[in-house]
């Protein structure tokens, strides 16, 4: 029954009510996929008997009619989620064996639409990379490989083992989290779909931080429908996340297959950056003309400050960093190194518990948020970000609905390529040069599978939409699907 | 601006990361590769510009004034690396 991995989320609901299987069928032909695939590292903790024992809760929920927009469907969880009894570390060493007594908001939405979780899946460390390198379980393997190499490449970060998962038909979807583009990049890297839905949308309560003002969790899935249907169960208002917005949750599958027409869809100038590889030149021109074909109308928009948007993240991301990991200190939970004394137990636990690349934030971010440093860096950065949001506040007051963009600069690039001792740590931030200003802004971002370089690796398109206008961007998003077809790895592993 | 072998040091202890001698170059260096990058900021006219406090305007919700959680001292303990009952146990603070 392997086949049953590649069905959509949508087909396997359909498959569900139809009884035409049951959903520990479903369950158990993804166990059998994850542990043929461990070579792709894209699980850190498989969790078959809590699967089953979901999966048969499911189909006895089914068998009596009370069937739930998410039941009986097979979930990978990235580890960031806080999982009640079941091990949370954020792929750090400091978080060691952590086993919260609570459950995130967000998963337990999908517990209780009925969703199976299948395991926690591997990230960057604190979600920080671009690559899922900096993981203490070691890198994920990206199901895509360059056309006749061996070569394993990255599935992009920090959402790598959901990306990366959900690709390999190892799970129907994923949770992932997105703070500079931890969703769209690796969706883009792997031809899968993800959407960042606008800061408030999904409540951040019981997700391990990183940078508050700019972390939202969302789905990546292998259609557009697919992570619609995720999103409207990961949604919705939560007392204990004081930024999460008290407004209704829309059907977003409703926006599915509706008509894009008279549309104005924005193409930023400011995008087509020096140097940028001729593919993605093309793949960018190719998506606008479908959108036009579906009777959307195109406008060239200028958003001026696209390019300080990195830099102001490596600013205050780093600074909110810096102030959330304060708590990792060797007293309350995970890692601690002896010492003599209190500071030195901090000190040692911090240096043993944090990887190179949490380190390297964690000292920007209290440098730039130290006494005579505050103003130039931290404030001057605040206000940059001002300035980013009012872009593209003036674009959509020009009745412009959505903006079209690639979503990365590249295609997936080898492990250890752009990482290691000696690389610039600032070409792997690159990575989210197109991502990052969304973010920057709080607005929603969906990157969509739209093609394929002249290796053979996939490449992805990106829409921003306004506010809460989550549903036009599956509208338009569904317009490229169906334009460009979906994507499938061919199997090596 | 670019920092110093000293402010390295400096910002370790503030960041509570110890951090040995023959990191410090190493550390000094990719410290000052983000300083440079985000350098170009200092170009943006930001005279007058509010500095973003929210992303989302909206008015933040108050929650009610009352007691809502609370007896799991048991929970809150259960990842702890060292613990007396339901105490965290450190080195020696107070002489």
């Amino acid at each position: 029954m392997t086949d049953l991995t590649s069905l959509t989320l949508a087909e396997a609901r359909k498959g569900l009510a139809d009884k035409t299987f049951t959903s520990l069928e479903l369950t158990d032909a993804h166990l059998s996929a994850i542990e043929a695939a461990r070579v792709l590292n894209a699980f850190v903790l498989e969790t078959p008997d809590q699967a089953r024992s979901m999966a048969r809760e499911a189909d006895a929920r089914i068998a009596k009619g009370d069937v739930g927009p998410l039941a009986g469907i097979p979930l990978g969880i990235k580890d960031l989620f806080a999982t009640k009894g079941v091990r949370t570390t954020a792929c750090s060493k400091i978080l060691g064996n952590f086993v919260p007594t609570y459950e995130s908001t967000v998963t337990s939405q999908l517990w209780r639409d009925g969703a199976v979780m299948l395991g926690k899946l591997n990230n960057d460390e604190f979600a920080m990379g671009s690559a899922n390198e900096t993981s203490c379980f070691g890198p994920v393997g990206n199901p895509w490989r360059r056309d006749g190499s061996n070569t394993t490449l990255v599935p992009g970060g920090s959402s790598g083992g959901s990306a990366s998962a959900v690709a390999a038909l190892l799970c129907m979807g994923a949770t992932a989290t997105d703070t500079g583009g931890s969703i769209r990049q690796p969706a883009a890297f792997t031809a899968t779909v993800g959407i960042k839905p606008t800061y408030g949308r999904c409540s951040r309560w019981g997700i391990v931080a990183f940078a508050s003002s700019l972390d939202q969790a969302g789905p990546i899935a292998r259609s557009v429908r697919d992570s619609a249907m995720l999103l409207r169960s990961m949604a919705g208002h939560d007392p204990k996340d004081t930024t999460s917005v008290d407004i209704p949750v829309p059907d977003y599958e409703a926006a599915i297959g509706k008509s894009v027409k008279g549309m104005k869809i924005g193409i930023p100038k400011e995008y087509r950056l020096d140097g940028m590889p001729a593919e993605i030149e093309k793949l960018w021109s190719e998506g606008a003309a479908w959108l036009k074909a579906a009777g959307a109308e195109l406008v060239e928009v200028s958003l001026p400050h696209t390019k300080y948007a990195l830099p102001a993240y490596y600013i205050v991301a780093p600074a909110e960093a810096s102030s959330n990991l304060a708590r990792y200190d060797g007293v309350r939970y995970g890692l601690r190194e002896q010492a003599k004394n209190i500071i030195e137990l901090y000190e040692n636990t911090r240096a043993e518990g944090f990887g190179a690349e949490v380190r390297r934030r964690v000292m920007i971010g209290t440098y730039v948020l130290s006494a005579g440093y505050y103003d130039a860096y931290y404030l001057r950065a605040q206000k940059v970000r001002t300035l980013i949001k009012k872009d593209f506040e003036d674009c959509f007051a020009k009745g412009v609905n959505a903006i079209l963009t690639p979503a990365t600069p590249s295609a997936a690039f080898g492990i250890g390529e752009k990482s290691g001792e000696d690389a610039d740590p600032v070409e792997m931030y690159l990575n989210d040069i197109f991502t990052v200003t969304v973010n920057m802004a709080g607005l929603p971002g969906i990157a969509v599978p739209a093609g394929k370089d002249t290796q053979g690796l996939p490449l992805g398109l990106q829409l921003i939409g306004r506010p809460f206008e989550e549903e036009t961007l599956f509208s338009l998003g569904e317009v490229i699907e169906q334009a460009a077809g979906r994507f499938t790895p061919a199997r090596w592993w | 601006m670019s920092v110093d072998a000293a402010t390295v040091r400096r910002i370790a202890h503030l960041a509570r990361i110890a951090v040995s001698e023959d990191e410090v170059p190493h550390l000094q260096g990719e410290l000052n590769a983000m300083l440079a990058f985000v350098e170009q900021l200092s170009e943006v006219n930001v005279e007058g510009v509010e500095p973003m406090t929210s992303v989302t305007p909206m008015q933040m919700k108050k929650r009610q004034d009352v007691v809502n959680d609370g007896e799991i001292a048991d929970d809150i303990v259960a990842n702890a690396p060292a613990t007396e009952g339901h105490f965290f146990l450190v080195p020696k603070v107070v002489e």
